[in-house]
């Protein structure tokens, strides 16, 4: 990356942008923050979330193939410890996952194990609401990042989703992530951003939505600019998720929203989180090929990821994840009903490779589902404070757990 | 509220997006008449329904070539876009607007996607069940939704057997169908109601669904506190006896049609009363139209991509021709009828309010407004240039401009320009 692009991407901190955008600078735009922005700071992390979307089957991802009760409970399902990749003696990655398994051997991928929360939810959105707003008694209307967002002063361009909708995970109550699609990126010919940045002006006094909607204009401003020189024109179209899985969210193609998130952090642009997301996990029937398929779309987005990572010097944390694990036992038509605690992954510098968590008992139950060991906020809480570097305090009401030894 | 903007917030949300005209006619007939008009309308509304032809893959066997199956799946595909295209003209052209609307409230209530069911004869069907049982009682329509070939496939009902339950179609009927989350069940009701509708099985190409006795587990269930031998029927009579239901009905009206927050109580409970022992869907939405809550939630509801674009196509009189431009329209914008994301149906409120979404949406009003007929167009031309403005809001039913909006507007002479940037304006993007 030439200096020069790369000093357009040197965004103020959001805090510096969004006090002064809150402040009523309605003729502020991107260059002149950059003129008057100093570096991002050098140690600033950046969080890739990377929700899967549909109830991934964590015991045939991360394989407890060495526990005879894992075979007894799937036998058409289970994999054989010859067909895993070694994690240790016990367990083993589904063997669709080799770029991770290198990963996990190079000491930068982390294995979470039995991460859940009380009381489980076995719906699927109930459940994603509950890992979107880590409010697992009573799901509000802000998510996690979202609320990051607000207390990071609201900047949209912080927090980028390239999905085609904002996850709920970045909604904030006063402001709201960026959502850029793939396709088309460009402001239409015959619209000036003057004209765009005038609609946005209606938003004082207006209803709540409506205010939104103006908020838009002003975002689209803010965002075509940063987007504009980051993006390559690559002409995309969604990706299908596997047949066999009910649709539950999560469409369009990882491995092109990876890409951007890949060039926006190489281009050092100011977002210190991005979403992205894969759906079809909702394997009820038939899951054993169409959910190696999935892992296998999932672990070619994160090796080739990954691999131009290691050329950035920027602080880069994955997390990847879903709203439930499955259920330990098989249905009869070779799939699996929705269970609840699973596995998650953590990728990056200043991440502790290797297996963490126990592996929950497949034999001591919670209703036929494994019990979790380590509450998700854990985790979040340990991402807000190290990655982020903000209290997690208020944005996880007042959550007090910390994932120890993995970041 | 001026008495005008009533009737332009009921049809608003009644409607796929209303014409000045018949806003000016409802203004004419009365507020009661025309929720009447609206819910139990009169006279011939002919469908015109697409002409499919069979599934192409009743012709495929196992012996059938590789290039016959790549024709047959091309055929298949076609017959999902000529449906999808046939029913965004309904959208447009319906006489029975609110009737059409209320199918398209089902079809994102029961969420069946046509990229798992794969068959555009039997998402055809679905639809028609929505048509004829969709307006009567709700305890109808939930036990021929559990024979419905495109739900059992959407939700794995033909894999559910006596010997292993699947849980898939079990679950969502109570979660998302007929008592909502935290609707009194538990996950026993869940494994429990999931027995009572095994040994469905389905004839993949003619779409045949039957019991088969040998499949279905007949030994006694207790769900929801009851204890029987449960089938099908018996459950749906169960789940929609439950207080909870009508409730939760109620309160999914009211999420599409009137305010994405909670039903006020009192509403619910008129809703719930006209509702009634005979589960009448029509007098449930008669007495939302009606309630003075209803009219209290003007500008809070967010368009969702296929009323902001057919209520333009209506306004507009864009050429019901150009089907196949829209369907490319609603799928930069992310709901393409028949194909909801998931289980749950579509987005709702701000989640459709993104930079994306508006990007695409400039586009598209640019290319709307050039389509739009000579007509509309000499109607906003005839308007002074100081009154343009008026005359779009008039075009466009929206009740009024912001001032950031209005000075945009003020200095646009040239119509599509002035129609362009009202269908991208905030104002026309809520409702």
């Amino acid at each position: 990356m030439d200096t020069l692009t790369r000093r357009k991407f040197l965004i103020a901190s959001g805090v510096v942008g969004g006090a002064a955008l809150a402040a009523g600078a309605t003729a502020l735009t991107l260059r002149d923050i950059l003129a008057t922005s100093g570096d991002r700071p050098e140690a600033a992390g950046t969080l890739v979330v990377v929700t899967l979307y549909g109830g991934n089957d964590g015991l045939n991802t991360v394989i407890p193939h060495a526990d005879p009760a894992y075979r007894s409970a799937r036998p058409e399902l289970a994999y054989q410890g010859s067909e895993v990749l070694r994690l240790d003696d016990a367990t083993g990655l589904n063997p669709a996952l080799k770029e991770m398994h290198g990963l996990f051997g190079a000491g930068r991928l982390a294995v979470v194990r039995g991460v859940g929360y009380p009381k489980p939810d076995r719906s699927h959105f109930r459940s994603m609401d509950i890992w979107h707003t880590a409010q697992p008694e009573r799901p509000g209307t802000t998510g996690w990042l979202g609320r990051w967002l607000d207390r990071a002063g609201g900047d949209p361009r912080l927090a980028v989703s390239f999905e085609n909708v904002l996850p709920p995970l970045l909604a904030g109550a006063s402001s709201a992530g960026a959502v850029v699609g793939l396709r088309e990126m460009k402001l239409p010919v015959g619209i000036k951003a003057e004209t765009l940045t005038a609609l946005g002006q209606g938003a004082q006094g207006a209803s709540p939505l409506l205010a939104r909607a103006c908020h838009c204009f002003t975002d689209l401003v803010r965002v075509d600019e940063m987007i504009r020189d980051v993006k390559e024109a690559a002409d995309s179209t969604p990706d299908e998720p596997a047949p066999g899985g009910t649709g539950t969210g999560g469409q369009t193609a990882l491995a092109e929203q990876l890409d951007l998130v890949a060039q926006c952090i190489e281009a050092k642009a100011a977002t210190r989180v991005f979403s992205v997301s894969l759906g079809g996990f909702d394997t009820h029937a038939d899951e054993k090929e169409p959910h190696q398929a999935l892992l296998g779309i999932l672990d070619k987005a994160i090796g080739s990821f990954w691999k131009r990572m290691s050329k950035v010097d920027t602080k880069v944390v994955m997390l990847i994840y879903s709203e439930f694990g499955r259920r330990v036992k098989a249905n009869a038509s070779d799939g699996t009903d929705h269970g609840t605690a699973s596995n998650l992954f953590l990728i990056g510098e200043g991440v502790k490779g290797g297996l963490h968590g126990d592996q929950p008992s497949l034999t001591d139950l919670d209703n036929g589902d494994l019990k979790f060991g380590l509450d998700f906020r854990d985790v979040y809480a340990a991402l807000v404070e190290r990655v982020l570097e903000a209290d997690p305090g208020p944005i996880l009401g007042g959550w007090r757990g910390r994932a120890e030894g993995v970041l | 509220m001026a008495e005008r903007e009533r009737f332009a917030h009921l049809l608003r949300r009644a409607t796929f997006g209303p014409t000045a005209q018949e806003v000016d006619a409802a203004e004419k007939a009365g507020f009661a008449a025309t929720v009447e008009a609206l819910v139990a309308p009169g006279g011939e509304d002919p469908l015109g329904l697409p002409a499919l032809g069979p599934d192409p893959f009743t012709a495929i066997n196992r012996n059938s070539s590789r290039e016959e199956r790549q024709a047959a799946r091309k055929a298949r595909n076609e017959q999902v876009q000529q449906l999808t295209a046939w029913w965004l003209r309904r959208m447009a052209t319906a006489k029975h607007q609110f009737s059409e609307k209320l199918v398209f409230f089902w079809h994102g209530h029961w969420a069946t996607s046509v990229q798992k069911v794969d068959s555009a004869q039997l998402m055809l069907k679905q639809l028609n069940t929505f048509r004829t049982l969709g307006r009567g009682d709700f305890g109808a329509l939930v036990k021929a939704m559990l024979r419905d070939p495109a739900l059992i496939i959407w939700l794995d009902g033909q894999r559910n057997t006596r010997e292993a339950p699947n849980e898939n179609l079990a679950r969502e009927l109570m979660e998302l169908f007929t008592l909502g989350i935290g609707g009194g069940y538990t996950e026993n009701d869940v494994k429990a109601a999931a027995r009572a509708l095994t040994g469905w099985t389905l004839e993949r190409t003619t779409g045949q669904v039957r019991l088969e006795p040998k499949r279905f587990d007949d030994a006694e269930k207790t769900i929801l506190g009851r204890t029987g031998r449960f089938d099908a029927d018996g459950l749906a009579d169960l789940l929609v006896a439950q207080p909870v239901s009508p409730r939760f009905l109620a309160s999914r009206l009211w999420f599409r049609f009137a305010q994405g927050d909670v039903v006020p109580a009192e509403a619910a409970q008129r809703m719930v009363s006209a509702y009634g022992s005979g589960r009448d869907v029509t007098a449930m939405a008669r007495a939302m139209f009606s309630d003075p809550a209803f009219a209290a939630t003007r500008g809070q509801l967010v368009k969702q991509p296929v009323e902001w674009l057919v209520g333009a196509v209506r306004q507009l009189e864009v050429n019901a021709d150009r089907q196949g431009e829209v369907v490319r329209a609603l799928n930069a914008l992310d709901q393409v009828p028949l194909r909801p994301p998931s289980v749950g149906g579509w987005p709702s409120g701000a989640a459709w309010l993104t930079t994306f979404a508006l990007q695409t949406k400039l586009r598209l009003a640019q290319s709307l407004a050039v389509n739009a007929s000579a007509a509309v167009v000499d109607r906003l031309a005839a308007a002074p240039e100081a009154g343009r403005p008026e005359a779009l809001a008039r075009l466009l039913v929206v009740d009024g401009w912001s001032e950031a909006t209005r000075k945009v507007l003020a200095p646009l002479k040239v119509p599509h320009r002035l129609l362009t940037m009202g269908l991208a304006s905030p104002e026309y993007m809520v409702s």
